[in-house]
């Protein structure tokens, strides 16, 4: 008898309650648009905030509200874009070109030398509130790995020359690793342009021979070796339009100090042809992912 | 002894011992010196010589339209014989004059008396302040007209004048305070004026006796300055605790001593004022000490702005052995140097070549056991372990709501862990990186 009360009552109660919320969540409903969930869906999911919104479902909110184009995820690029236009049911847009991440410094451990030992926490930024930094060249890769931390996809390892090294198959362009670096060495370039200029400094030729062998000593012999007229020298440092360079190579071979170089010749072609990334682990990147290797 | 203080800090050893008792000397005039346009918190200086020029001592030769700023001038006579980027105490490149010393120190005809405190008005002080290029001589370098001109809507009603010089090893506030009393109450009552306030305290701690005795003799008589003896603790000479050890008064949070109607200058910048009021002479020397086990003879030298560092050790008999750090300022707060060819500025207050066993060389960071020490000891009463803890995970919004920014980086925190943390670097770390956030804010 006992027993049966305290069940009748408690699945009375519960009758009760599940009907009472039932109809509130009829009655407060909040209208909400199905495609946000949709747009969400399709998004990569790594939150990494490349877009400029807070997380995926922030950037799937916008783009439905119509203050973001469909194309506003660099993650995605073309599949993904596709996608939300889909969703969308607009014409899908021609994605820009993919963008990924470049470390524009050469200067090594073995290339570039220091000019104090560095006792401290490990990361760049702090480093460089420290006397502006162990390294030599004031310019150069302080090598902490501080863009290592920051990517959200895995992208960055340290190579053994103490720079870090980008794998341009799981690099999704997002920045992240741009906003990290505290000397702003790392630059987002299109993907097919391979041409770069490995050197940030502005010092002139006499002092950057002095802190590092590969160094751009802003000679300006590239700038007559170009063909396209590619390459312009701003404040002692060759830089390369992109719009204009074709990788044709003639510069690589005249650069005194081998500054400039055909982006990732060893590491990612390598690893393109393995299939894997540069850290030896498979790829995940694949058309429904769209390049997101962070599990859903 | 009832002595007044603030919660928190440590006992450091105050290694003293070595310079106090020897006089101030004046140093080997140098054969040439690198003076910074940058010397100073605020916009740099633009040159206002030529490669080539002849210049005189106390000749103005670089200053900036900035509202905040501090002209820069000669310290010896001679030719200017480059202009360019040096490099400087903070391991960055600074544009600088230098000038070939022609040994004959030839004043500059600016440099003449400027008049008294009674005949002077307040913004005339100010002025006079201003163009003698003075700046807190303690170690920050804020310039000290600035200072003393209240924002609009407030108001001071006291100076402090800190006498305290908490840092270890160095005595040249201790030296000045021994051996020109006269000049700093003159100075205190140029900078009362200044900042129209009607009375002024000096605060010294209470291991300096003599000088605390010297100052007591030369004010008294002199109606509205009283010297107060405070309890020996680092960070005694920190502003916010000096204010809060003599006056009882609290600087809010972000906040500046004139918040609490309060302007505090150190002894030394009394002393530069009243050179600059009584002969003209601008800041073109300081005194520094140069001490630390690997010096041969530690001494406290009056030296030209623009030296290198180099030379003042040289001039105390070189290094008796190689020093583990060599460090501009003092060992709790200064800066470590890979060169000894950086120059003296307006604010360094000392050089110091410490041994191993004086010393932290080599990382010997372990994990942090939550002891509490370095809570115990922040004299800002924050909470140095967990501050840390996020700027080094890189969460510094959190660390922002553990009020980081409010950490005056005495380095109490990183003295006292039992592990060794590096906490003043990750705190610096994340006030930095907040700083950088709210500038891309706005």
């Amino acid at each position: 008898m006992i027993y049966l009360k305290a069940i009748l009552s408690l699945a009375g109660l519960g009758a009760v309650f599940g009907i009472m919320l039932g109809l509130a969540a009829k009655k407060f409903a909040v209208e909400s648009d199905p495609r946000i969930e949709k747009i969400t869906g399709v998004l990569p999911g790594a939150n990494c905030g490349g877009c400029g919104y807070p997380g995926c479902s922030g950037l799937a909110s916008a783009i439905v509200g119509g203050s973001a184009p469909v194309d506003g995820c660099p993650v995605g690029g073309q599949a993904v874009a596709d996608k939300i236009a889909g969703i969308m049911g607009i014409q899908a847009v021609h994605a820009r070109e993919r963008q990924v991440a470049r470390v524009m410094c050469g200067g090594g451990a073995d290339k570039a030398s220091s000019r104090f030992a560095y006792i401290g926490i490990k990361d760049c930024r702090a480093a460089e509130l420290v006397s502006g930094g162990p390294k030599a060249c004031t310019f150069g890769c302080l090598g902490f790995g501080t863009c290592v931390k920051a990517c959200p996809f895995g992208a960055i390892e340290m190579g053994s020359d103490g720079l870090p090294v980008i794998d341009e198959i799981k690099c999704t362009g997002c920045g992240k690793c741009i906003a990290a670096c505290p000397r702003g060495i790392i630059a987002l370039v299109p993907v097919s342009k391979r041409t770069h200029v490995l050197c940030r400094s502005h010092a002139r030729g006499a002092e950057v021979r002095k802190v590092c062998k590969v160094g751009c000593i802003g000679c300006g012999i590239c700038v007559k070796t170009c063909p396209n007229s590619a390459i312009v020298l701003e404040d002692n440092l060759a830089r390369i339009i992109p719009d204009k360079c074709d990788n044709c190579g003639k510069c690589i071979e005249k650069c005194p100090t081998k500054c400039i170089t055909m982006a990732n010749e060893s590491d990612s072609r390598v690893a393109v042809e393995a299939g894997v990334g540069a850290s030896g682990r498979p790829s995940t990147r694949n058309e429904d992912s769209a390049g997101c290797c962070v599990a859903k | 002894m009832n002595l007044r203080s603030f919660l928190g800090g440590t006992h450091v050893p105050h290694s003293k011992e070595a310079t106090a008792a020897k006089p101030i000397r004046e140093a080997r005039l140098p054969a040439k010196v690198t003076i910074p346009l940058h010397q100073h918190t605020g916009a740099p200086c633009e040159p206002l010589v030529k490669v080539g020029d002849h210049v005189l001592v106390g000749q103005k030769i670089g200053d900036s339209p900035a509202k905040l700023t501090a002209p820069v001038h000669a310290s010896v006579s001679g030719k200017v014989a480059a202009i360019g980027y040096y490099l400087q105490s903070g391991g960055r490149l600074v544009n600088s004059i230098v000038i070939e010393s022609d040994g004959e120190q030839q004043l500059s005809p600016d440099v003449r008396p400027r008049g008294t405190v009674e005949d002077l008005s307040s913004e005339d002080i100010v002025n006079i302040i201003r163009e003698a290029g003075i700046v807190g001589l303690g170690g920050a370098a804020f310039p000290t007209y600035f200072k003393l001109v209240p924002p609009p809507g407030k108001k001071f009603d006291t100076l402090v004048i800190n006498g305290s010089e908490c840092e270890p090893y160095l005595t040249a506030d201790h030296r000045i305070m021994l051996e020109r009393p006269d000049d700093i109450v003159y100075g205190i009552k140029a900078l009362m004026k200044a900042a129209r306030v009607g009375r002024a305290f000096v605060g010294i701690e209470d291991n300096k006796p003599d000088a605390i005795e010297a100052i007591r003799r030369a004010v008294s008589g002199v109606p509205g300055i009283e010297v107060v003896a405070l309890a020996t603790k680092y960070p005694q000479g920190a502003e916010k605790q000096l204010v809060k050890a003599i006056l009882g008064r609290e600087i809010p949070s972000g906040g500046l001593p004139v918040d609490v109607g309060v302007v505090v200058n150190n002894v030394g910048t009394a002393a530069a004022v009243a050179d600059a009021l009584k002969e003209g002479m601008p800041l073109v020397e300081r005194v520094v000490t140069v001490a630390g086990s690997c010096v041969r003879e530690p001494q406290n030298l009056r030296v030209r702005i623009g030296t290198s560092i180099g030379e003042l050790i040289e001039e105390c008999g070189g290094f008796v052995k190689e020093p583990a750090k060599v460090i501009i300022g003092g060992p709790m707060m200064g800066v470590a140097q890979f060169s000894l060819d950086v120059p003296v500025t307006k604010g360094t207050s000392g050089v110091l070549a410490l041994s191993r066993g004086e010393v932290e060389a080599e990382d010997v960071s372990m994990p942090c056991v939550r002891c509490g020490k370095c809570v115990e000891v922040c004299p800002m009463r924050l909470l140095p372990l967990f501050i840390s803890q996020r700027a080094e995970a890189g969460r510094f919004d959190e660390a922002e709501e553990y009020n980081a920014l409010d950490c005056i980086e005495c380095g109490s925190c990183s003295y006292i862990c039992p592990s060794r943390r590096p906490l003043v670097q990750a705190i610096r770390l994340a006030k930095s990186e907040i700083m950088a956030r709210r500038r891309k804010k706005q």
